[in-house]
């Protein structure tokens, strides 16, 4: 179980792609994942190396030493590598995926004219899906991507995916903006507004979308799609060739879990979902996993907890004399505490190594990551847990 | 504190950021209450969720089925949701007649996802109102998407001026600003970022919902494996002749002690994240510590153990 086997293959993996696509539930170390292998491939590889990052935390920032950064990518000093204790051969750059700014500018892009663009950005229920809801983060996160590949500034984008509900949601999200912009009902929706031809009242259809949304707010869709229709063309050209570079050969998966029971069963069906949809997975990062020595069920080590936690007080008797103060009742009471704690873990590592056999067929390039003592919190630490990812 | 005891409110909200076992207190807190004679509907708001694993019941759907006695599990889907509010409230006979109604909803959804949020709120708050249940767990959305969705009846509010949805999100934020009814519980491990988005969590659902905030829940807490002076006397023991000890215990002792180092050293890392959120928490919000699991598997027995954790830490 040690990393030492996955050796050169991450580092192969991402010398050979320009997009790391880091994904995984929450809460498994995704972000910090990306931003390791990103400062690693800065120095070992060299070139401008960017991690993208969804994860608002201020901790990334601490950790490489930049202020908090934002849509802008932001050079990581060559000092907080050197403080680090390496020199790095390339550059690590860091920003962050700042929702709201992105669809502005989208829009501003994309709009035929000023005028268009301040209108939708004016309109009440552009403002809501950008700020206050959910899915638009899963294709302003791919779109972000985009630019920043076809921009050409960076070697190797390293980017961490949103936190969805659903995997599917971040790959599908450019095919569904395209669909959004073709739908029929977006036309059945705007054309009573575009043409005072159709009376709305005698069809049912209306009646009803009437009575639950209210005329003001149908007056407010229709508004805003007719606006968002205008950006149509080049929107679904957008979301189109969003898609192709999703699946393009610089582009790889990295499934980041750890063996817990409900992220490992996330990662299995991801895995699933990426050969399936035929997406190149490079790598599965197990992340947390408790130390070899656990997974030994039955074994020697087993059996001498075994025996212990049924019965300590002899050995604490024969053994009192080596140590230099505590009474047998007290080393009694804590080889009882070892003995037990050990079967405790070696359930839960047990545990583990089952998740491991059902996340069934993985890539050839699987790395491990032990359980950290200590949080990461600078450089040094994102470059150390860098160098067990890399084996 | 506004509000009464978790137990007392008619509608709680369970939240965490993604891994801290969201679930897992959910299902627990539902169990509980139904033990203590509560009539108690549990709802996974994921559709991806595996509640039915927490019960070892079959596949739970929108429409409930007990679980337990007195205890009831169902899984959100907006699209039933929909339907059955256009049955009760709009006496719309069959779909079929407006066709693209339910289409226009899914697009209208993918534009404005407050819709799919308010249809989530609004059946359980549906659910509240017509005193279904006693009480209604919600293994909701994680840290990241629970605003959106608490807040949406107010997003909705400020976007519909008239109409059949207006008056509809009124008796919604009723329910849900009202702290003797409405409560959010957080849940969260004794970890570094779980720690840090519970802290930011707590002041955005401060500003920008009404929802009282109930409790947090701290999972995952490690067993003391020593006390002091036990801790010095196994100092001891690592510095003992190891071919002596391992004589004595009959095998190779290091695995054992390796163990309890990991122990001792996780715990204690935790124990300084654990300091840090009860600094940043009022002293009035309820802290409730569920122990770390032990156990090969999860299922009915571990969440009846959890059951038994927060039932102690309420009080029970």
């Amino acid at each position: 179980m040690s990393a030492a086997r996955t050796s050169g293959s991450i580092d192969q993996l991402l010398a050979a792609h320009e997009i790391v696509i880091a994904c995984g539930s929450g809460g498994v170390g995704k972000t910090t994942t990306a931003a390791a292998a990103a400062a690693m491939a800065a120095v070992r590889q060299g070139g401008k190396v960017l991690v993208l990052t969804v994860d608002p935390a201020k901790r990334l920032a601490d950790a490489l030493g930049v202020g908090p950064f934002g849509n802008v990518a932001t050079r990581v000093p060559d000092d907080a590598f050197l403080g680090a204790g390496v020199k790095p051969r390339g550059q690590l750059w860091a920003a962050m995926l700042d929702t709201k700014q992105s669809w502005d500018s989208l829009v501003r892009r994309h709009a035929p004219d000023a005028e268009t663009a301040g209108r939708i950005l004016a309109n009440p229920l552009y403002q809501n899906i950008t700020g206050r809801f959910v899915q638009a983060h899963d294709y302003i996160a791919v779109e972000r991507l985009y630019e920043l590949h076809l921009d050409g500034a960076f070697d190797l984008i390293v980017v961490d995916t949103p936190p969805t509900r659903n995997a599917l949601d971040f790959l599908d999200a450019p095919a569904r903006m395209a669909d959004f912009f073709s739908s029929r009902l977006l036309r059945l929706l705007t054309v009573p507004y575009k043409s005072r031809l159709v009376n709305m009242a005698s069809k049912p259809f209306y009646q009803v979308a009437d009575r639950i949304l209210g005329t003001q707010f149908l007056q407010d869709i229709a508004e805003f799609f007719i606006l968002l229709q205008t950006m149509g063309p080049g929107f679904v050209e957008r979301a189109e060739a969003v898609s192709r570079l999703l699946h393009d050969r610089r582009t790889t998966f990295v499934v980041v879990t750890t063996l817990e029971a409900a992220p490992a069963h996330e990662a299995q069906f991801f895995i699933q979902v990426l050969a399936a949809r035929k997406f190149h997975l490079g790598a599965v990062v197990l992340n947390k996993v408790l130390p070899d020595y656990l997974r030994d069920a039955g074994g020697a080590a087993a059996q001498v907890a075994g025996r212990l936690e049924a019965d300590s007080t002899e050995a604490a008797v024969s053994l009192a004399p080596l140590l230099g103060t505590g009474s047998p009742a007290q080393l009694q009471r804590v080889l009882a505490e070892v003995a037990e704690n050990f079967l405790r873990f070696q359930l839960v590592a047990q545990r583990e190594a089952d998740q491991q056999a059902e996340l069934g067929k993985v890539p050839e390039v699987v790395a491990t990551v032990p359980y950290l003592e200590n949080d990461v919190y600078d450089l040094a630490g994102l470059l150390a847990l860098g160098g067990m990812i890399w084996g | 504190m506004t509000g009464p005891d978790l137990l007392d409110r008619r509608l709680v909200f369970v939240t965490g950021k993604g891994g801290v076992g969201k679930t897992t207190v959910a299902s627990g807190l539902a169990l509980l209450a139904s033990q203590r004679g509560k009539r108690t509907l549990v709802c996974e708001v994921d559709a991806k969720g595996n509640l039915a694993d927490f019960y070892e019941s079959g596949p739970v759907k929108f429409d409930a089925r007990a679980v337990q006695p007195g205890l009831y599990a169902m899984a959100m889907d907006t699209e039933r949701s929909l339907d059955e509010y256009l049955k009760i409230f709009l006496k719309v006979p069959v779909m079929g007649r407006i066709g693209p109604i339910a289409r226009m909803f899914d697009f209208v959804a993918t534009a404005a996802p407050g819709v799919k949020e308010i249809l989530t709120v609004g059946k359980l708050t549906y659910e509240v109102r017509e005193r279904h249940y006693d009480l209604v767990v919600v293994d909701a959305s994680p840290t990241g998407h629970v605003v959106g969705q608490l807040a949406a009846p107010q997003a909705i509010n400020s976007l519909v001026q008239v109409g059949l949805i207006r008056s509809q999100t009124d008796w919604m934020l009723d329910i849900l600003s009202d702290p003797s009814q409405t409560g959010l519980v957080i849940v969260t491990t004794p970890e570094e970022m779980p720690v840090t988005e519970t802290i930011e969590l707590v002041d955005r659902v401060r500003e920008q919902t009404t929802v009282d905030l109930a409790g947090i829940v701290v999972n995952r807490v490690l067993p003391e494996l020593f006390g002091r002076a036990e801790e010095e006397v196994f100092e001891q023991l690592v510095d003992a002749p190891r071919a002596k000890v391992n004589a004595t215990v009959g095998g190779d002792v290091e695995p054992l002690l390796a163990a309890a180092r990991l122990a001792v050293t996780l715990r204690r890392t935790r124990a300084a994240h654990l300091a840090r959120l009860r600094d940043a928490l009022d002293a009035g919000l309820p802290l409730l510590y569920v122990p770390y699991l032990f156990a090969r598997t999860h299922g009915l027995r571990s969440t009846r153990v959890v059951a038994e954790a927060l039932a102690a830490e309420l009080g029970y």
